[in-house]
């Protein structure tokens, strides 16, 4: 199965330990165990902070991050599909292959590792942690290789999927997204850099649509997000969808 | 006066006759010219999106007295000892390198509305098709008695972020056990409302961090603040004892502050102060009045469609120097604002798509490590006028977690705008 931020039961415990990152308290689902037996819970638990921006495990999609099925052994911006930050690009053609232990370097203080990425996590201190959490990871990223070209990422199973689905089969204006994309680029900086506020630079379409639309549905809880969407009509978030999904990050 | 309305204009240009009538950015070979007064906010930010946006197509000039900005916003911030003076300190460098940006250096003193050209303080002119004015404030000294410009340089507002700020930080720093310090905030209108309590709470922090045991006095000639009950709460949480707010009912009026002796009178008492930090009322920044683009209340109306004066057709006013109906006076809502006559202007000037308005806000304040709390707003046109449509404010008594969340988007927030803004 695959791991997001809906299918994690640790919600409610997880929130008190947050790292900085506003976490949206969710509606959740029972989880299904885990296919392997070598998994430690403890892992899962701490996956729950990457859950924002991360997928694992079987079906996997990429997210606001890529999914990390197969993350062992894989070149450091590699996958298909992904739109990465050059830092990240950069690195993966000089050579960075994700082993435990570079995962480990990175997790620690991911703007220290490979400086100008686009991640939005402070970093991890407690190496046990850490070490934990890469663990678990190697484990279900292992029984789940990934694999290409799996359904695109429409389907994140948020609540009103008829109007995403009603803006998704809008086009929209880009030039109007130009515009609109003003109010948005006061914080989500438009190089797509990240200090503090994710990046929305070159989110996929489906995805920053159906994002907006949870905002407005409150199935994420950011005041300053849910302000922002309030004035916005359907043909704004297609065009707003239109224009940051056309942007390459820098 | 040689305005030419856009209607009009469309009618001359489809006639294609009479060159000489014509404006002087529809003359061949002549890019049309905007020309910005004040570098902060407002007019950096209209200044970027312009050049950015027309890709060459107009040609701009910033206009600013300083060679580099420092933010009042995180002003605060410094003052409690989270960032340097550097980390709220920006060049206009890459707005000259970056988007060929003209920037001249040095004060505007007037406008020729009729001639449309710009005076400096040298003597030179500057030559404009459309002006934006963005200069953010000035203060009106004597709006507390006893206070000046020079009473200043011993007692600052820091209001005004740059020499103040240090001078003001420099106050604090020198506060020992025992000692006390006064705060008069200003009447409203003014730039940033929560700003004169989050610098008590940062004040605050900063004593406490360092042990020592001074407090801190707000004698305010306003009834109720921005954020109250969240500041209040905060204070009682984290600085108990430390900070005492005082409102007319309480202290019955202030009288004349007295720098040199370190007293501010009211008609309570004489309260002493070791550190007396006095923020008078405010007004626009002096060129909007000398160009005559303010009303009685000392600030600038301007069509909420546009940002555009109602007074001149071609001079747009962004900031805390316009009237923006019920917007606060803040950096995020000036940057707002420049987008929006941005997109007007190289409507006007090169025919690109022009949208509807749209306005946003968001204030955060901090008032402990960790416990930042936040306000906002949206906001649209309306008869002219700009009117909330949806807002929110933290609440109190909320979870840590929401809290310092609040801070870390607050420090994104600062990165985003200050990119936005300076490039
Ligand atoms: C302590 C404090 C904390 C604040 N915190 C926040 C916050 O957290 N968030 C927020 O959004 N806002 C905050 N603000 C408010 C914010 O700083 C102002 O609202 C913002 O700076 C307004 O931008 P502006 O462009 O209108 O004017 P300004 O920033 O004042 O810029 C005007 C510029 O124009 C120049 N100028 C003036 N006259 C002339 C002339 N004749 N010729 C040439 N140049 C001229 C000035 O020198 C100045 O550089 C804070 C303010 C203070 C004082």
């Amino acid at each position: 199965m695959r791991i997001g931020l809906r299918n994690i039961p640790f919600v409610r415990s997880v929130t008190k330990i947050s790292l900085g990152l506003c976490l949206a308290l969710l509606p959740t689902v029972s989880s299904q165990a885990l296919a392997s037996d070598l998994t430690d819970p403890a892992g899962e638990r701490l996956f729950f902070l990457c859950t924002k921006c991360h997928e694992v495990g079987e079906g996997a999609r990429h997210k606001v991050g890529p999914h990390l099925d197969g993350i062992i052994g894989r070149i450091a911006g590699s996958i298909d599909g992904f739109n990465y930050s050059m830092a990240m690009r950069a690195a993966g053609e000089s050579g960075l292959k994700w082993t435990r232990e570079t995962l480990d370097s990175y997790l620690a203080k991911p703007s220290d590792f490979v400086p100008g990425n686009r991640m939005s996590f402070r970093g991890m201190s407690d190496a046990k942690n850490r070490s934990t959490l890469i663990e678990w990871l190697a484990a279900v990223s292992a029984s789940a290789p990934g694999k290409p070209g799996s359904e695109p990422a429409a389907a994140s199973g948020a609540p009103p999927a008829s109007f995403a689905d009603i803006v998704l089969a809008m086009e929209g204006d880009p030039d109007y997204g130009e515009y609109l994309a003003g109010e948005c680029v006061t914080c989500h900086q438009a190089s797509g850099h990240a200090d503090g506020i994710p990046s929305i630079v070159g989110l996929p379409r489906a995805y920053f649509v159906r994002a907006l639309f949870e905002y407005k549905t409150n199935v994420r809880s950011n005041e300053v997000m849910k302000l922002r969407v309030s004035n916005l009509a359907n043909e704004e978030i297609a065009a707003l969808a239109a224009y940051f999904s056309g942007l390459e990050p820098q | 006066m040689t305005t030419i309305t856009r209607r009009r204009f469309g009618l001359l240009a489809g006639a294609g006759t009479a060159t000489l009538a014509l404006p002087r950015y529809l003359r061949a070979q002549e890019k049309p010219k905007v020309v910005v007064v004040g570098g902060g906010p407002g007019g950096a930010t209209a200044a970027r999106y312009i050049a950015k946006d027309s890709e060459g197509a107009i040609d701009v000039t910033l206009i600013d007295p300083a060679e580099q900005y420092t933010t009042c916003f995180f002003s605060n911030l410094f003052l409690g000892g989270y960032r340097s003076f550097d980390s709220i300190t920006h060049s206009y460098d890459k707005l000259e390198s970056d988007y060929g940006i003209t920037k001249v250096t040095g004060m505007a003193v007037a406008v020729d509305r009729d001639a449309r050209t710009v005076r400096m303080a040298d003597g030179s002119t500057i030559p404009y098709d459309r002006l934006v004015i963005s200069p953010g404030i000035d203060l009106i000294y004597d709006s507390v008695e006893g206070y000046s410009e020079e009473a200043a340089e011993i007692a600052p507002h820091a209001y005004k972020a740059g020499p103040q700020t240090l001078l003001l930080k420099a106050e604090l720093d020198a506060i020992e056990n025992g000692q006390q310090i006064v705060i008069v905030p200003p009447p409203n209108p003014y730039r940033c409302p929560p700003a004169p309590y989050e610098r008590a709470s940062m004040m605050a922090h900063l004593l406490k961090s360092n042990g020592v045991d001074a407090k801190i006095i707000i004698l305010d000639p306003k009834e109720k603040f921005s954020k109250q009950g969240l500041f209040q709460e905060g204070w009682e949480k984290y600085y108990p004892g430390m900070i005492e707010w005082y409102g007319p009912t309480v202290h019955g009026g202030i009288g004349a502050v007295d720098v040199v002796a370190g007293t501010v009178e009211t008609d309570l008492d004489t309260f002493r102060g070791d550190l007396l930090n006095i923020i008078p009322a405010q007004k626009a920044g002096a060129i909007a009045s000398q160009a005559g683009l303010t009303d009685e209340s000392g600030f600038c109306p301007i069509d909420g469609e546009t940002m555009r004066s109602t007074e001149d057709e071609n001079i747009y006013v962004l900031g805390d120097a316009s009237i923006a109906g019920a917007m606060p006076k803040s950096a995020f809502g000036a940057n707002s604002q420049a987008k929006v006559a941005a997109m007007t202007i190289r409507g006007e000037l090169t025919g690109s798509k022009v949208f509807p308005a749209r306005y946003s806000n968001t204030c955060w304040s901090l008032i402990e490590t960790d416990d930042a709390v936040k306000v906002g707003a949206q906001y649209v046109p309306q008869d002219g006028r700009i009117v909330s449509t949806h807002s929110f404010i933290s609440q109190t008594d909320e979870d840590p977690a929401t809290r310092k969340a609040n801070y870390e988007e607050s420090v994104g927030w600062y990165k985003g705008i200050t990119t936005d803004i300076f490039g």
